[in-house]
């Protein structure tokens, strides 16, 4: 997908659009002092950025498809659905909860797979991703019901199949 | 409404310095003072309805940024206290 | 009509994330240990930006403010997880204890 001759020169040229556009949006204000103060701090963010040799790595080639947003959709509703479950325990006079920790392994190697699966399951209240290493996940959660749920595998496979466009590609 | 809903993460506020204040660990407090952080940043932005004033949602994204960069500084320093290493 | 329905979707979001607000607070003192804490609140650092700011996006008139609020509530999104995971290595890190309930599982 981002087999261009010069892949960093577009995602720069990317880059400034994306800040130059907050900028305005947030600033407000055209005055020639403060449009030449956003040009030379967006500027020196996209030099920086350079130097980070950030737009050599592979996380920066995020697609935006709509199976991401989809995904997003999937993930509220877990969200939901276990910040209930974690409300009536905290509500519960005795507090039913049966903490554990779990190793859940991934099959994907790269590391965007891995990094959208272990916020997934930060994000969602219930689950904690304590350490990923080289695709193991060590996840404490609250209940045991929680740990069989995230060991079943349903997110591991939503998060492979968002990001199975990119794996295929490679 | 707008009230209903500042109270309510007012109350969190004040839950979460409790937290912090009777710790047990480091860690608890540092849990705490970052709840109280994303407190504030949703409080802000209600605030900006509640007494119509759009400039205090500027105010919440730039707590947001500010909160985080904290939050990972006072982790990074205990983290390198606990393990023994001087970079 | 369209108004009033819209405002009453935003008095239900704004009132649910009320509700999950207080029940984080109450769990974050509740709870007994550090990691279980960090269940609790990250019912207030995930489902409630998300309640009480689509409720608040629903108020904009979906104009500037919306805007505003919506990148609010991705940067709160993406850097909640960050925060609590560096907070849960660096404590596991320290050797802060979990309860000696817990028991190890691999899948």
């Amino acid at each position: 997908m981002t087999n261009v001759t010069q892949p960093t020169l577009g995602r720069t040229v990317v880059l400034s659009l994306i800040l130059a556009t907050a900028w305005l949006l947030w600033s407000g204000l055209y005055k020639p002092l403060l449009l030449s103060l956003g040009l030379v701090s967006c500027a020196i963010t996209v030099v920086v950025i350079r130097r980070m040799k950030f737009f050599d790595d592979e996380l920066y080639s995020l697609h935006f498809s709509w199976r991401l947003v989809r995904f997003w959709g999937w993930l509220g509703k877990e969200i939901w659905l276990s910040s209930i479950e974690v409300a009536k325990i905290v509500l519960h006079p005795k507090c039913p909860i049966s903490p554990r920790t779990v190793e859940l392994h991934t099959n994907a190697d790269d590391n965007f797979t891995q990094l959208l699966l272990g916020n997934s399951i930060t994000l969602t209240p219930g689950t904690l991703t304590l350490d990923v290493h080289e695709g193991k996940l060590t996840v404490h959660t609250l209940t045991d019901a929680g740990a069989k749920a995230l060991l079943s595998g349903e997110m591991a496979a939503k998060v492979n199949h968002v990001t199975g466009v990119k794996a295929c590609s490679q | 409404m707008f009230a209903v809903t500042s109270a309510a993460i007012a109350i969190t506020m004040a839950l979460a310095l409790i937290r912090a204040i009777n710790g047990p660990s480091q860690y608890d407090r540092i849990l705490a003072v970052n709840m109280f952080g994303t407190k504030t940043v949703l409080l802000l932005s209600v605030l900006a309805f509640l007494m119509g004033r759009p400039d205090f949602l500027d105010l919440a994204l730039a707590y947001a940024l500010i909160n985080f960069i904290g939050v990972l500084a006072v982790l990074e320093f205990f983290k390198t206290k606990a393990t023994g290493a001087d970079s | 009509m369209m108004n009033l329905a819209l405002d009453t979707l935003s008095w239900i979001l704004l009132l649910t994330g009320s509700v999950f607000v207080i029940i984080g607070g109450i769990g974050a003192l509740r709870m007994p240990d550090l990691y279980t804490r960090m269940h609790a609140a990250s019912v207030t650092e995930s489902l409630a930006p998300i309640l009480i700011l689509s409720g608040l996006i629903l108020q904009a008139n979906f104009g500037l403010y919306a805007v505003k609020l919506s990148a609010i509530l991705l940067f709160l999104l993406l850097s909640g997880p960050a925060a609590s995971n560096a907070l849960a290595s660096a404590a596991l890190l320290s050797g802060h204890g979990m309860r000696s309930q817990d028991t190890k599982d691999s899948a």
